[in-house]
């Protein structure tokens, strides 16, 4: 299982790269392997709107489920990656790097502290199931 | 050889059925509304017959097999029935006639009203949904009209047991309720003292499923009602699995306060391949009056020479219209005769034997799968389809290679609470023969799981068809046949 | 009674069991409730019942007996031989939704063939594997457009001239969205305004316009201008058809339609007192994944074969549970087989014969009874096969004479439209010949006028 060490993770399996002000986010390699297939991604939001902390931010769907994603930090909307809208399987093959799924301008950088870091996150997926 | 698409049989200027010319003086069609391109296919009458024949021959079907779909009650369905539904007294009847020409109509629904109420215990029917889960959403419709109109506006969750078919919470949410999850214990019951936990004034009701996902009996329901009740909240009951309780106990008489019923499950009208069903809602006597409309009722009493005048009603707080005209009248017609047939003594036989099938399959099979739950079942049971020394091998490999032995396989994968559950559900209709070799064959499956696993990961290989690439069906989304004349330049 | 089991082997079964009796496998049962006392009539047999079933038939009147002049979205059609026997195979009606794609292709083909018809007959992308009826896929539409814009855009425009019925089932469907606001149909509108009229209450806050082609009175209108003045203002246009009009007329697609439903009962399915029926629903490719209900899609095996499956099933119900946007399991998957057999049956010569027969039959009814004195025929639009017609008394006293001659007469309007009363919705089916509508203008004739 990849866990970047420079990223930080959230419980439920988001992970987020720091960019100054902005928050790139994606979910993780823990999370892809448990939806398999992934064959959808939709954002219900547009450039410009306003997102809080564990709120949805986007659904993505493969052959046996759909889950939520949610923003491990709050922010503004200011980019939705294209790409996945036509290539969905990116979030297989390449959940930290080709498929990140959004960045936010963080209103409150504060919240980055009760994200974990990748040292405690493998720990925390190794206790689960 | 696969079967070609009827737009590939299709060949231009192909006559069907023919129609006489107008009889009539002609009126032209204004110029702006005719049609220019009608893609349909082109085929004679025979084409037709032959072509959905051949397809029929790719279908498993009750009557073809035996079919333990867990959940499903795919028990044998009467011919009978069918020849009711068809007799043009009832099929050739308008739902807008006047209620004078249909009394006859009528008086089945009437009976059946009664009749359901009878076999539940509860006072009031509605014969119009369409399916479960339209029961199932009338159901949490009426929960929350019951709340407005005591003006108790807290009562903004649904309690429903992990355990539940998925669309108990989709049709709370279809009503704007927060589902609040119940764990179910180890002895695969509702854990009450979670359930009490979550029981306070802003509990609109409970879904409960009885007996439940798991095939069992809730032990304590008396109790689980009482909690639910003496918090305000209303308990709904999920009838799905209504085929292990007819003449046995009465989910009315428990204190279930609204339950829906599935005509395709428990009373033996057809699957259809996908549907139609129906879903009556039977209540109890303080939500009569907020039923779906119409209910029928007696409009003028019979006396000894006159039978009664049936009529359509509105009950006074309906939660309203949920389908057009009169529920699935063919599927009603169907029920009638399915229930006459067997009265009082042969409803609670149909109960004791879909329980004595259950019972006996599952006590040849433990042995050889784990059973997360070790209790008496009711007419189904859930088995975990995987082993410690079969590494890989998973409920799904198990489904597939069943079709090698010429069976449907149970429900896979549900309920969710169990990992690779397979959920086995006999029903009444199945003699002794066919469950000893549906055990032997799994019972072989169990064997070829540990020495050759290959058999089971690469299964099916008797079928029309092996697995099919869904990833690609979802990713490459084709949902139309190609045709032909719209895909000219 | 449809159990096997004989004495004997029952007694193995419980001997494997060590039980003695069924009776012990209930002991969950709370005691005071087990084996209650059921006041049901005693069983019958198979002969018993059906001659019940069949004298309780024979007390109702149907279509069969009488001239059919009714219909207000469910009608009398001639229905092909060869629709029954197919759906009469025990390989279809006889098994369940296709979970197993591998030994149930027989059904996941002819889905995926409904599906293609039904797009083709609309002129849409793609269309589910069926709805209920008519009306709950019209709150299907209303659910799926609220969901569409995220429920940012509360308000749906309805036209009065929809089916009441489908009115009052979205009403039932949408209140458990609080904010969501149904206008357009207030009894206060005329029920026979234009669609034209409806673009004023469209604005930013619509994500859903109805309309419905013919209309509940008939009518059909040209709705090209309507679809845009409804684009422009950025909500999604849904309409409503009798898809055996569609064997003549212009598709709503041509107009701009994004959401096409409907009533398939006039494709094969007989009248049976109001059901089962056949909700269809159609829309653009852009919509695929907002679509409730079951979906079949074509792929490979592994050997390369072709084979359908049901796809995108991550909407459902069974995966999404309350996230899910609509809760939709059983459809009315022998209905769609059924149409699909009709269509096929009939092909495209055969369904545009259909149309136009009902067209021009309805078209001499209707020339004929404003002939009638006392009598005038609303003909300000074109129509289908329905059309108003005034009535010198009251549509209830008018069908009880009309019953009297063997004619099931037309819809009384007055239930539904205020406005409306003395006014009768008369269809006009290819089951009706010119003779059979000669009479019915002379027993007209004979009612009392002026």
């Amino acid at each position: 299982m990849e866990t970047p060490a420079e990223l930080k993770y959230a419980k439920t399996d988001e992970w987020v790269r720091v960019e100054g002000e902005f928050a790139v986010i994606g979910i993780t390699d823990y999370a892809q392997e448990q939806l398999s297939d992934v064959v959808f991604v939709e954002v219900p939001f547009s450039i410009g709107d306003k997102g809080k902390k564990n709120t949805q931010c986007a659904t993505v769907e493969s052959v046996k489920a759909a889950a939520d994603v949610n923003f491990p930090v709050s922010g503004e909307l200011v980019e939705i990656n294209d790409a996945l809208s036509s290539s969905p399987e990116l979030l297989n093959s390449d959940p930290f790097g080709k498929a990140w799924i959004l960045k936010v301008k963080m209103s409150d950088p504060a919240e980055l502290n009760e994200l974990m870091d990748s040292g405690a996150y493998i720990k925390y997926c190794e206790g689960r199931h | 050889m696969a079967e070609p698409t009827i737009f590939e049989i299709s060949s231009a200027g192909r006559i069907g059925v023919k129609y006489p010319s107008p009889d009539v003086p002609e009126t032209p069609l204004p110029v702006n509304f005719a049609r220019d391109q009608l893609p349909l296919p082109e085929l004679s009458e025979q084409d037709v017959i032959r072509h959905y024949t051949r397809l029929s021959k790719l279908n498993y079907s009750v009557d073809g097999g035996f079919y333990p779909l867990g959940s499903c009650t795919m028990k044998y369905n009467p011919r009978v029935n069918e020849r009711a539904a068809r007799l043009p007294g009832f099929a050739s009847v308008h739902p807008f006639q006047p209620v004078e020409t249909v009394q006859g109509c009528l008086a089945i629904m009437y009976n059946l009203q009664l009749w359901l109420q009878e076999i539940s215990g509860f006072k009031g029917v509605s014969l119009q949904p369409a399916a479960g889960a339209q029961g199932e959403f009338v159901g949490v419709s009426i929960i929350k009209s019951y709340h407005e109109s005591r003006k108790d506006s807290k009562r903004t969750k649904i309690l429903i047991p992990d355990s539940a078919h998925g669309t108990n919470p989709a049709s709370s949410a279809m009503k704007g309720y927060e589902i609040v999850p119940i764990p179910t214990d180890a002895n695969g019951d509702v854990d009450l003292e979670a359930l009490r936990a979550a029981c306070d004034e802003t509990t609109a009701g409970l879904m409960l499923t009885n007996p439940n996902t798991l095939g069992l009996f809730e032990k304590d329901v008396v109790e689980v009602i009482q909690i639910v009740h003496a918090a305000g909240g209303l308990v709904y009951g999920d009838g799905a699995n209504l085929n292990a309780l007819l003449g046995i106990v009465r989910p009315g008489d428990l204190g279930i306060d609204i339950m829906h019923f599935n005509l395709h499950k428990t009373f033996s009208t057809p699957h259809g391949g996908g549907g139609p069903g129906s879903g009556p809602v039977g209540v109890a006597s303080h939500l009569v009056d907020f039923l779906p409309a119409p209910v029928v009722d007696v409009m003028e009493k019979g006396t000894e020479d006159m039978a009664p005048l049936y009529g359509f009603r509105s009950p006074s707080r309906t939660i309203g219209r949920v389908k057009s005209f009169n529920g699935h009248f063919g599927m009603l017609v169907r029920a009638f005769v399915y229930i006459s047939m067997h009265g009082p003594d042969g409803l609670l036989s149909i109960s004791k034997y879909a329980v004595l099938n259950a019972n006996y399959l599952l006590a040849k099979l433990k042995p050889y799968y784990k059973l997360p739950y070790d209790r008496v079942c009711m007419h189904e049971f859930v088995l975990e389809g995987r082993w410690e020394d079969a590494p890989g091998v998973i409920a799904l490999d198990i489904a597939k290679r069943l079709m090698d032995y010429g069976f449907h396989p149970p429900t896979n994968y549900f309920p969710l609470i169990v990992h690779d559950a397979l959920m086995i559900e006999p029903t009444e209709t199945e003699n002794k023969q066919i469950l000893d070799a549906f055990a032997e064959a799994l019972i072989k499956i169990a064997g070829e799981a540990k020495t050759e696993p290959e058999l089971l990961k690469t299964a099916p290989h008797v079928t029309p068809v092996g697995r099919l690439d869904e990833v690609k069906a979802a990713r490459d989304l084709v949902l139309c046949c190609w045709i032909p004349e719209l895909s000219s330049p | 009674m449809f159990i096997p089991h004989t004495g004997s082997e029952t007694g193995e079964m419980l001997k494997e069991l060590g039980l003695k009796s069924i009776d012990e496998l209930f002991n969950d049962v709370p005691v005071e409730y087990r084996f209650p006392k059921l006041d049901l009539p005693a069983a019958l047999s198979e002969m018993e019942a059906f001659s019940m079933a069949q004298a309780i038939s024979q007390s109702n009147e149907s279509t069969q007996d009488l001239v059919c002049f009714l219909g207000a979205g469910a009608y009398n059609h001639y229905i092909p031989s060869v629709v029954d026997s197919v759906i009469s195979r025990g390989e279809f009606f006889t098994a369940y939704t296709p979970y197993q794609p591998e030994i149930s292709q027989g059904t996941l083909q002819a889905v995926f063939e409904y599906q293609s018809l039904i797009a083709a007959l609309t002129g849409m992308d793609v269309s589910n594997a069926s709805h209920y009826d008519g009306a709950t896929a019209c709150a299907e539409a209303g659910v799926l457009a609220y969901h569409h814009f995220f429920g940012k855009r509360p308000r749906m425009v309805v036209a009065p001239s929809v089916h009441p019925h489908y009115r009052e089932t979205m009403r039932t469907y949408l209140g458990g969205y609080a904010e969501i606001q149904i206008t357009g149909d207030d009894p206060d509108r005329d029920p026979l305004s234009t669609p034209d009229y409806l673009i004023s209450l469209v604005d930013q806050h619509t994500s859903l316009v109805l309309v419905q082609y013919p209309d509940f009175f008939g009518r059909i209108f040209d709705l090209t201008e309507f679809a845009k003045a409804v684009h422009e203002k950025g909500a999604l246009l849904a309409v409503a058809v009798n898809p055996l009009s569609l064997g003549l007329l212009k598709p709503p697609s041509d107009f701009g339609a994004d959401i096409v439903v409907g009533e398939g009962q006039s494709l094969g399915i007989p009248l049976s007192f109001g059901g089962p029926y056949l909700g269809i629903f159609a829309t653009r490719k852009e919509l695929v994944r907002k679509l409730a209900g079951r979906l079949v899609g074509e792929s490979i095996d592994q050997q390369g074969r072709k084979g359908y499956v049901l796809t995108l099933t991550a909407r459902e119900q069974h995966i999404r549970r309350d996230k899910a946007t609509s809760n939709i399991c059983t459809n009315q998957g022998l209905m769609a087989l059924a149409s699909s057999v009709y269509l096929s049956a009939l092909g495209k010569h055969g369904l545009k014969s259909v149309a136009n027969l009902c067209y021009q039959k309805a078209h001499y009814a209707a020339s004929r009874i404003a002939k009638v004195p006392g009598f005038a025929v609303l003909d300000d639009s074109p129509f289908f096969h329905e059309f108003i017609v005034h009535c010198p008394e009251s549509v209830e006293d008018l069908n009880l004479h009309l019953l009297d001659h063997g004619i099931l007469g037309g819809y009384d309007l007055g239930c539904d439209y205020p406005s409306l009363e003395d006014h009768m919705l008369v269809a006009v089916t290819e089951l009706v010949d010119k003779e059979d509508i000669d009479m019915l203008c002379d027993v007209l004739s004979e009612v009392k006028h002026g």
